[in-house]
């Protein structure tokens, strides 16, 4: 009786349980920045006293955007659209509406091209971490490890082209579980997923914060990084980079600015309740990051290393540390526990990724189902398909930076980008009045009547300042040097990264003179698997954080071990392709897929109006 | 553990962790609606709706 009337009422695809949902909603939020990246945020912006600045941009952007985005999801889902473009569309009849919200679909998939690789290496570092890879190998082994792993020429496991085939098999998995559904495959990942990642989170985390000194070859207790953590700098509070960076952290850990959390909640009904389910999954998701997140990779490191060290490895960011240092940090802990701490480790990562990556599949194949027709299984094979196509660029220019621009991008501007238009499109288009009372329809609970009048006001306003800030964002961080007449942008504003501010030096996309880009003492040049280095290692400081350059057979190296070099100076001539041009390729593909996605909705539109359906 | 950071730590994970069982309590506790709902878990139940 019950199914008559979903088929009746709600044709195709329907969550099988509300705690399926909420749970399939939080794997979405959680992924690798939950435990890579937020830590590495903490200690870089203030210690503990991060924690101010993003509660603060929890409560005004980040849970209002989850309710503009749970909301915008029902309402167009009543319309049976269930991506953003159309769903944009059923909110405002502006033609432009339907055009942002190929946002929703551009950043799911350029995303999950590079997310998905991060997947396959953690995949491919479960089955390391059983097969005792990592057995006696020494820190600099372990890290070079690395290297080879995304050197994709070498084989680790006698795989060849070992990157390649688990990034396959990753997308191919994502494929198939998409394939079976909402209910079937996305929900089911969901249920088994994110309960076992916090289980894996948990026992991770005890570890770390009861390691102790002089045990398991720890040099400090693991409570000396979780206090280091924690240590609140005050005066961080008055720098605005510190609050770019809290409402930074705040996008990429909600998943929002996306479009999926709106595809997801498409398949909701007006009388369910989308207020506690928001609340619930944006929680959810806190809790990971905030007590499970800050509670594994730095106390487990510093425990090791000391706090000099780790500062000087997060750096070079989150995911070093874990695929570079923890492997051989948890050899440490004896035979049989470090192959349950790596698989741990590993796999709450991969539940992480995988929950993550299926909620960016999941828009397309709704794209896809809608406008075009296709079946679950087709669709989920084209997603993989296209994936494939916009991910081997990156897998075979991982080091080449084009990982980098993806990320930056798609990754970064574009959720920016689409959080702003979308808070400004239900604020002030749809009406900010008339979206609080679609939230509130079916709520299980009355939340605060304040965030109505914080997505009104300030929501979008915030939004257009975190958009205008990191759009001129000055050098150093130095706010001062605004002036009419100018300043310096930073290389990572969005301006500095138009003008490739960033790179001071190669700027020709092909030369026949490379130059140093780092300054230090040339303490190696050595052969490995093949290729032929130059590394020049800042002084004072190990080999790890030197900076290891490339040579052909054809070029001639112009340094001698132990000169001492400066940034700019030529270290080989020959023809070399710079990393500019890569840059510039991966800038291509993106715009690319950008207007080819405008395209396929502008089609789309076209085919709807034509068969009246809009 | 230094003073300062241990109240701070202690009083985020005590909220985060609150809320966070709260509302997933709410979820599990709440009154199932009558069909035509947006779940498939209780579709054998007939509705009014």
């Amino acid at each position: 009786m019950g199914k008559n009337f979903k088929t009746a009422d709600l044709k195709g695809e329907h969550w099988g349980s509300r705690v399926g949902l909420v749970l399939a909603m939080a794997g979405n939020a959680v992924g690798f920045g939950n435990f890579l990246r937020f830590p590495v945020q903490a200690m870089q912006n203030g210690g503990g006293a991060f924690i101010i600045p993003y509660l603060v941009c929890l409560v005004l952007l980040g849970f209002p955007l989850l309710m503009i985005e749970w909301t915008v999801g029902r309402y167009g889902g009543k319309f049976g659209h269930h991506s953003t473009p159309f769903i944009l569309h059923s909110m405002s009849k502006k033609a432009v509406w339907k055009y942002v919200g190929v946002f929703g679909l551009f950043s799911n998939l350029a995303i999950a091209a590079y997310y998905c690789y991060i997947e396959s290496w953690t995949m491919s570092y479960i089955l390391h971490s059983i097969f005792g890879t990592f057995d006696h190998l020494s820190r600099l082994q372990v890290s070079s490890f690395f290297d080879g792993y995304v050197d994709i020429s070498h084989s680790t496991t006698g795989i060849p082209y070992e990157a390649i085939v688990f990034y396959i098999l990753c997308l191919a998995l994502n494929a198939w579980i998409l394939s079976r559904g909402l209910a079937g495959g996305v929900e089911k990942a969901s249920k088994i997923g994110v309960p076992l990642l916090i289980v894996f989170g948990i026992f991770l985390a005890i570890k770390a914060i009861t390691l102790k000194a002089g045990n398991e070859n720890a040099n400090y207790d693991g409570l000396v990084g979780l206090s280091f953590l924690w240590t609140p700098q005050y005066d961080s509070l008055t720098n605005p980079k510190v609050w770019l960076a809290a409402a930074g952290q705040i996008f990429f850990t909600l998943s929002v600015g996306m479009g999926s959390i709106q595809c997801y909640a498409s398949y909701l009904r007006e009388r369910d309740d989308i207020a506690v389910n928001a609340m619930s999954a944006g929680f959810m998701n806190e809790f990971v990051e905030i007590v499970l997140g800050s509670s594994i990779i730095i106390p487990i490191s510093v425990g090791y290393l000391g706090i000099d060290k780790v500062i000087d490895l997060v750096s070079l960011g989150g995911l070093g540390l874990a695929f570079r240092t923890m492997p051989f940090l948890f050899e440490q802990w004896g035979t049989i526990l470090s192959v349950i701490a790596g698989v741990a480790f590993f796999g709450l990562l991969f539940f992480a990724g995988i929950t993550s990556s299926l909620a960016m599949g999941t828009p397309i194949m709704g794209f896809l189902k809608d406008e075009f027709k296709f079946n679950n299984k087709k669709a989920s094979f084209t997603f993989a398909l296209v994936t494939l196509a916009l991910g081997l660029p990156v897998v075979l220019f991982f080091q080449q930076g084009v990982f980098d621009e993806f990320d930056y991008w798609a990754g970064t501007v574009a959720l920016v980008v689409f959080a702003m238009f979308e808070s400004i499109l239900f604020s002030w288009f749809f009406g900010a009045d008339k979206g609080w009372s679609e939230f509130m329809k079916g709520a299980d609970m009355k939340l605060p009547n304040i965030f109505r009048y914080i997505l009104k006001y300030i929501t979008p306003v915030l939004l257009i300042i975190v958009f205008i800030t990191s759009m001129i964002r000055p050098a150093n961080d130095d706010w001062t040097s605004l002036s009419f007449k100018g300043w310096e942008l930073h290389p990572e504003s969005i301006l500095g990264q138009i003008t490739y501010k960033g790179i001071i030096y190669n700027k020709q996309n092909v030369a026949d003179v490379f130059y140093s880009e780092n300054s230090g003492i040339v303490d190696s040049i050595y052969s490995l698997r093949g290729k032929d280095y130059v590394r020049i290692t800042p002084e004072g400081k190990t080999a790890e954080l030197g900076k290891n350059y490339i040579y052909k057979e054809h070029q001639k190296v112009l340094v001698q071990l132990g000169d001492v070099v400066n940034a700019g100076q030529p270290i080989f001539e020959g023809r070399v392709i710079n990393r500019i041009l890569y840059i510039k390729f991966a800038r291509f593909i993106l715009l690319t897929l950008f207007i080819g996605l405008g395209v396929m909705v502008h089609l789309a539109y076209r085919n709807r109006k034509k068969y009246h359906k809009i | 553990m230094n003073t300062s950071a241990l109240i701070l730590m202690i009083s985020t994970w005590t909220i985060v962790t609150c809320f966070a069982v709260y509302f997933f309590i709410k979820i599990l506790t709440a009154k199932k609606l009558d069909e035509p709902d947006s779940y498939l878990d209780n579709d054998d139940q007939t509705g009014n709706g």
